[in-house]
């Protein structure tokens, strides 16, 4: 196992290389540049070729790539074109509070994703099977940015429960920053539970047909027991890979969470970056969601390698 | 209060009037038949009565903590006075900085650092410079950092986004210890005015780092984070008397307009701005929040390339001015926070507006005889519009339905607004721009209708035009001056490529409790000047 860690790690690594280079040649197919979104209409050509000549847009994009590289190589992610302040001080502000929405909003998600595909698989076609697949549809197929508009009209507007902005750097003790994170959190994970439901749902059904299942049950196995025992750990694979898709879009798909909620995290900087052409920002941007996939990913492989006997011992 | 939205209130200078009426004794009921003598309806005029009184019954209230949501967010966010760009800017700008002068509700220059000032031939100006101002970090304000603070725009590695007004600039000194004394290149009697604006603010001389926000300003700045939100508190030794109500102010941006509507009902801010026309219903429903509507000469223009061999010609031009349905836009579009104008660019609530000048009107028959004329009967003619440019897609659409009725065929492209003003407007031929109030005629002629105007998007030529924007800057008898500018006003919507059908109002949003605002036209939320302004009544 430990060779196939590596072995990812490494093509990790390729792909990350892979997107920064996509990104990095993208961007110079993108209308206008850092200095031009500075100065917006009130540009003149006189303050541009300054501006321009500031912020090294004037050399080929292919050495700007070499120096961006070799900064990289050595941890150095460079300065902001936007703000001249640097990268990796703007992305360390921002990149604690993505975790932090996305970690809370996981472990709201997977347990209730899970208890709910469980239970619907265990009496398919019951009221309560039939009520969940209902819900889990609508919260699949509402907007995500309408689900959050409709949490805070509900819980702040009319009621006034819950903050309607989530300012994380006015929240004061853990209690505070519960309560600003609720509705993001809440609004976030409504959106992936629907999906994991499913998911879990469909898969765990097919294998609760399954002879051995049926063996277990016959053998005086309560059905829940044969479930979550000799069902689920057989189905582990394909609900973690699931999952992890799903889970990705915690961090990398919750700009609309960030805008609504005025919730100061990456996905929103990385917007902002291409809307001012900030280059070294949204290459940074990139790579940590790309980073964040190939982690989620490895980490699904790996529990699954865990929960399958013949795949642990193998190596 | 269903005409508070539906009439952008009085011009600032009726209000003030009426202000000044109260002030003397006058009733409610006094000022009510003022208003309606002067041919207004009783439902308007009751409530401008209503607004006047309590806007003077009301009492200043010192302390809370204000909060405000500017309509964008970026990480561009910048202290530098001469990069301001957005509202966010110049809010902030407002907070932490003076000018020498700023601009009241007339956009007429009022002392601020410069106490007054003078010049004999518009050439050569000298200001008097206040004393006993110091700066947040305890440095005096000086006469260096006012010469600094002007010259660095004419330096291109400022790369200032004031050039354009500064470049006539020659000479900026320090005669004395608390005396300015400028040289321009040609006469200009709007420099005062020019000191005004937002990217003129005085910064201590020197400086190159701007994060820590350093002026003279009425709060000083203790938390900036460029895109996330600024926090700012109360400088004590402030040298105006008797303004900073409240004791901090938070400012973040909100780009989503639904998020800041939802966050000033929940209660969690107590002033937002960029509020579209069609929420004014919802806000005018909600008790607890207000709106606040400033007349402005802001608009949206749909220019026609003279160089163009299609839309280039004078019917052609004539013939779109014709077909525009104004009143359909100013009502559909803009729910009648707008004014309806006339294919130039000064509004009726700017000084020098020529209200004897015919309003263009919508007249079919004149435009298709004039579009006939231009021989583009029977062709599509494409027009790039972007729904991310004010409302001018919404225009678009309209003007396409009103030319097909017409019989001319005009194909509307739409493009993303990314990109937009660096690769669209101005290089397509027929298209949209969108021009904010400058504080002066000056200003907005030479930018956008001067042969060689950096805005120039007709690119239309007239050399009688450049001569009288010449002669009416370097003027100094008022009445010589307006004649320059009326007859400008004449040759611009009869002559340029442009169609001007609307002028569009500032419509912000605030609770209840927030009291103090005036309006400013040169931008939202007070020109953007609350700060110093506004209180939180706890009643």
């Amino acid at each position: 196992m430990t060779r196939l860690i590596a072995k990812r790690l490494l093509l990790g690594l390729l792909t990350l290389w892979l997107v920064a280079t996509l990104v990095f040649a993208v961007s110079g197919a993108l209308p206008g540049d850092a200095a031009a979104s500075i100065l917006g209409q009130d540009a003149t050509a006189e303050t541009l070729a300054a501006l321009r000549a500031q912020m090294g847009l004037d050399d080929p994009l292919a050495l700007r790539y070499a120096h961006w590289l070799g900064g990289i190589l050595q941890g150095d992610f460079g300065l902001s074109l936007a703000n001249g302040r640097p990268v990796a001080e703007v992305i360390g502000t921002r990149l604690p509070n993505s975790l932090l929405l996305a970690g809370l909003s996981t472990l709201v998600a997977i347990p209730v994703s899970l208890a709910l595909g469980i239970a619907s698989a265990m009496r398919p076609d019951s009221v309560f099977d039939r009520l969940t697949t209902f819900l889990s549809v609508l919260a699949l197929s509402t907007p995500s940015f309408l689900i959050a508009t409709l949490t805070v009209l509900v819980f702040s507007v009319w009621s006034g429960l819950l903050p309607a902005l989530s300012n994380i750097d006015r929240a004061e003790g853990f209690g505070g920053t519960l309560r600003v994170m609720a509705l993001p959190v809440l609004a976030l994970s409504l959106s992936v539970i629907g999906q994991m439901a499913r998911m879990t749902r469909a898969i765990l059904i097919g294998a609760l047909s399954e002879p051995y299942v049926e063996t277990a049950i016959l053998k005086g196995t309560s059905p829940l027991r044969a479930a979550i025992l000799h069902a689920l750990p057989n189905m582990a694979g394909p609900i973690v890979n699931a999952s992890a898709l799903s889970l990705n879009a915690l961090i990398s798909g919750v700009v609309f969470v960030e805008v609504i909620f005025a919730y100061p995290g990456l996905t929103k900087l990385m917007v902002d970056s291409v809307a001012t052409r900030d280059l070294p920002v949204m290459q940074a941007c990139a790579l940590i969601f790309c980073a964040g996939f190939l982690i989620l990913v490895l980490v699904a492989d790996i529990v699954a390698i865990l929960a399958n006997p013949r795949l642990r011992s193998a190596g | 209060m269903r005409d508070s939205g539906r009439d952008p209130a009085l011009a600032p200078r009726d209000m003030a009037r009426l202000r000044q009426q109260m002030s003397r004794g006058a009733t409610r009921r006094d000022v009510m038949r003022m208003l309606t003598a002067s041919g207004m309806t009783i439902a308007a005029a009751g409530m401008l009565a209503t607004r006047a009184t309590r806007a003077h019954a009301a009492a200043p209230q010192r302390g809370g903590d204000l909060r405000v949501a500017g309509s964008s967010s970026s990480t561009s966010e910048t202290l530098d006075p001469a990069r301001f760009g957005k509202g966010t800017d110049y809010a902030r700008g407002f907070m932490i900085y003076n000018g020498l002068t700023r601009l009241d509700g007339d956009l007429a220059p009022q002392p601020e650092l410069a106490t007054s000032w003078d010049s004999a031939d518009g050439r050569v100006w000298v200001f008097k410079l206040r004393s006993g101002v110091t700066f947040h970090d305890g440095r005096p304000f000086t006469a260096e950092d006012a010469v600094w603070s002007v010259l660095r725009h004419n330096d291109p590695e400022t790369a200032s986004r004031a050039r354009a007004y500064t470049g006539a600039i020659a000479e900026a000194v320090a005669s004395g210890p608390l005396e300015l004394t400028v040289t321009l290149s040609e006469p200009n009697y709007d420099l005062p005015v020019i000191f005004g604006t937002f990217n003129l603010m005085i910064v201590p001389a020197g400086t190159t780092d701007f994060s820590r926000g350093i002026g003279t300003g009425p709060y000083r700045l203790t938390e900036f984070e460029p895109g996330v939100r600024s926090v700012a508190v109360r400088n004590e030794n402030y040298w105006k008397d008797g303004l900073q109500h409240v004791d901090t102010i938070e400012y973040f941006g909100l780009p989503d307009e639904s998020s800041r509507l939802n966050a000033l009902r929940a209660g969690e801010i107590h002033l937002t701005t960029g509020i579209n026309p069609r929420s004014s219903k919802l806000i005018e429903r909600d008790r607890g929040i207000e709106l606040f509507v400033t007349r402005s000469g802001t608009f949206s223009d749909l220019y026609m390339q003279k160089t163009d061999a299609t839309v280039g010609s004078e019917d052609f031009a004539a013939g779109i001015k014709a077909l525009l349905p104004r009143d359909v836009i100013r009502s559909s579009i803009y729910r009648d926070f707008a004014e309806i104008g006339n294919d130039q660019p000064i509004a009726p609530s700017m000084k020098y507006f020529d209200d004897g000048l015919a309003p263009s009107g919508h007249d079919p028959e004149k435009a298709v005889y004039h579009l006939k004329k231009a021989g583009v009967m029977g062709q599509a003619i494409p027009l790039v519009a972007s729904a991310g440019v004010g409302n001018t897609l919404d225009m678009a659409l309209i003007l396409q339905q009103a030319a097909q009725e017409a019989g001319l065929q005009i194909d509307v492209q739409r493009v993303p607004v990314d990109g937009y003003w660096s690769n669209v407007w101005m290089k397509r031929p027929f298209g949209f721009g969108t021009i904010t109030q400058r504080p002066t005629a000056d200003m907005i002629f030479s930018l956008c209708y001067k042969s060689d105007g950096p805005y120039n998007s007709s690119k239309w030529q007239d050399p009688k035009f450049d001569q009288l924007l010449l002669a009416a800057r370097s003027e100094r008898d008022e009445t010589v001056r307006a004649q320059h500018y009326a007859d400008m006003q004449a040759l611009v919507r009869d002559g340029a490529g442009t169609a001007i059908p609307v002028f569009f109002s500032n419509i912000d949003a605030h609770s209840a409790a927030l009291k103090g605002l005036e309006p400013i036209p040169t931008g939202n939320m007070m020109g953007y000047a609350f700060a110093e302004n506004v209180w939180l009544d706890p009643a």
